[in-house]
């Protein structure tokens, strides 16, 4: 197989990955709403409640819905990677996966790239999604909405892998609403998506400790120093290293036969 | 392309699905895979087309081992699954695309073969409708052509008839037929319905996870001392 070969496939992926978004985009856009009750709506009511000191990257005081605007990102890629990883192994997908797992190309390289080019187009959500938080004033430099792209991809990729690896070896977890209590939420909120930790660890140190440990707390702090312009090479460097873990558990492992790829019941 | 089975053993968990299975494909044949639901013909399908792993035994594909080469061998195959995997939404064109995009084609390329094998199907007027527009038979007619986009010298089809009405069943069962004369190619048929076999086919007799005959079909009746294949079949697996 040449480099060719691996070129042709990888935009055949995402180029597949975008007509279906382009044919579904009424779904992708009421995928919107939720992010958007929770910047409108959520904060409106919480700002009043909490209230921020001036922490990195921030300069300056800043609203409750410039804090949760990273995090807000995060919970669009959040859902969408579980609902995508969910739809190749259960649903939706199966016969795009099929088609997929005949190529000849390596299976680690076809899933990456697809977790890849799912992850693209959530990113495009992601940049839809900051434009309409301009509205509420949650207004990052110019720069900082090409500087915050790698992180945006990496923690796609990142949950995308999580999302498959659960999928494919949690069967209790086979259902959206089963992701969604036991994955997304605490996920979610033990993470600094919806406060900054320093706030956790007044209320309760262990709860502070579940946070820091926990990835989505990285990559979400990834995404708001570098939609801030500044680095921040933990943040980073945790959110790269669980990815490269979570992508490869999540393909070298894959066994077509624990979905439903195969048709009929599981195995 | 010879293709060759050998020996090949699937359990799920404690339960064996295939039992010492061996066969031996001929080149350029039309090949019936019998057996009634569940005697393993799916399993045997997973294993051919590398979604399941082999546990025991190996399959060569022109001398290639599908263990130890799965590349090499997985270029010459073209699979018809019993479930639709067409993308309703997108037109017939963008799933041919898509399949030639995935087996390294260029998009260059994969248009032109692509345009050639809808022509050959009389589906080229078609070609940027929306799948989901395409009766039953059609859809499959498409799969067929995009499992033929690579060139395969073997092709796969696991109940490609199932849901379809008796003159597409005949029409689809013709076509694939032709394709093993006019290119060579060597197929591999599953159905559990005996209408769609002929006494001359080589047919593969599975039941309960064992081979129970390999050989032309006329032959196999012939050893059975059965009037035709559908006794033959009944006398074999049990089956009404």
């Amino acid at each position: 197989m040449k480099v060719a070969h691996y070129w042709h496939c990888f935009v055949g992926i995402q180029t597949r990955e975008w007509l279906r978004f382009w044919q579904q985009r009424t779904r992708f856009a009421s995928a919107l709403v939720r992010p958007l009750l929770w910047l409108v709506v959520f904060a409106a009511g919480f700002r009043a409640v909490l209230g921020i000191s001036i922490i990195p990257p921030y300069q300056t005081y800043i609203t409750y819905e410039t804090y949760i605007a990273p995090g807000l990102c995060g919970m669009i890629i959040l859902f969408n990677s579980m609902q995508g990883a969910l739809s190749m192994v259960y649903d939706r997908e199966l016969g795009s996966m099929r088609v997929l797992l005949m190529s000849p190309l390596p299976r680690p390289f076809l899933l990456i790239t697809k977790l890849l080019a799912m992850g693209v187009v959530s990113v495009g959500q992601v940049y839809v999604f900051l434009l309409l938080a301009l509205l509420v004033g949650v207004e990052p430099p110019l720069w900082g909405y090409l500087a915050v792209l790698p992180a945006l991809i990496l923690t796609s990729l990142m949950l995308g892998a999580l999302g498959l690896l659960i999928a494919t070896w949690i069967k209790q977890l086979e259902n959206f609403a089963g992701v969604m209590n036991f994955v997304i939420f605490p996920m979610f909120f033990m993470s600094s998506a919806l406060y900054p930790l320093w706030r956790m660890n007044e209320a309760s140190p262990w709860l502070y400790w579940i946070c820091q440990f926990n990835p989505f707390t990285h990559a979400i702090e990834a995404i708001r120093f570098s939609m801030y312009l500044q680095w921040n090479p933990t943040a980073f460097g945790i959110t790269t290293a669980v990815t490269v873990i979570l992508a490869l558990f999540a393909t070298a492992g894959f066994q077509p036969q624990r979905t439903r790829i195969l048709g009929g019941k599981l195995a | 392309m010879t293709i060759e089975a050998r020996n090949i053993s699937f359990r799920y968990g404690d339960k064996p699905v295939l039992k010492e299975v061996s066969f031996a494909l001929i080149s350029g044949g039309f090949h019936a895979l019998l057996g009634p639901n569940g005697a393993g013909k799916s399993t045997l399908f997973g294993l051919l087309t590398r979604l399941l792993a082999l546990q025991q035994g190996d399959v060569l594909m022109a001398g290639q081992s599908l263990k130890k080469q799965p590349a090499e061998a997985m270029r010459k195959i073209g699979v018809v699954f019993q479930q639709n995997a067409l993308d309703l939404d997108l037109s017939v064109r963008q799933n041919l695309l898509y399949h030639a995009a995935l087996h390294g084609l260029s998009r260059k390329q994969a248009r032109l073969r692509g345009d050639l094998e809808l022509e050959r199907f009389q589906l080229l007027d078609r070609a940027d409708e929306p799948v989901r527009k395409l009766n039953g038979g059609h859809r499959r007619r498409v799969e067929i052509a995009r499992a033929l986009l690579h060139e395969p010298s073997l092709l796969l089809l696991d109940e490609p008839t199932v849901g379809l009405d008796v003159a597409s069943r005949r029409g689809l069962n013709d076509h694939v037929r032709t394709l093993c004369e006019s290119d060579g190619l060597t197929v591999l048929w599953a159905t559990h319905l005996i209408e769609e076999v002929r006494p001359e086919d080589r047919v593969l007799i599975l039941h309960e996870g064992k081979l129970l005959a390999d050989g032309a079909g006329h032959d196999i009746c012939e050893a059975e001392g059965t009037r035709d294949l559908a006794e033959t079949f009944h006398t074999l697996t049990g089956a009404g």
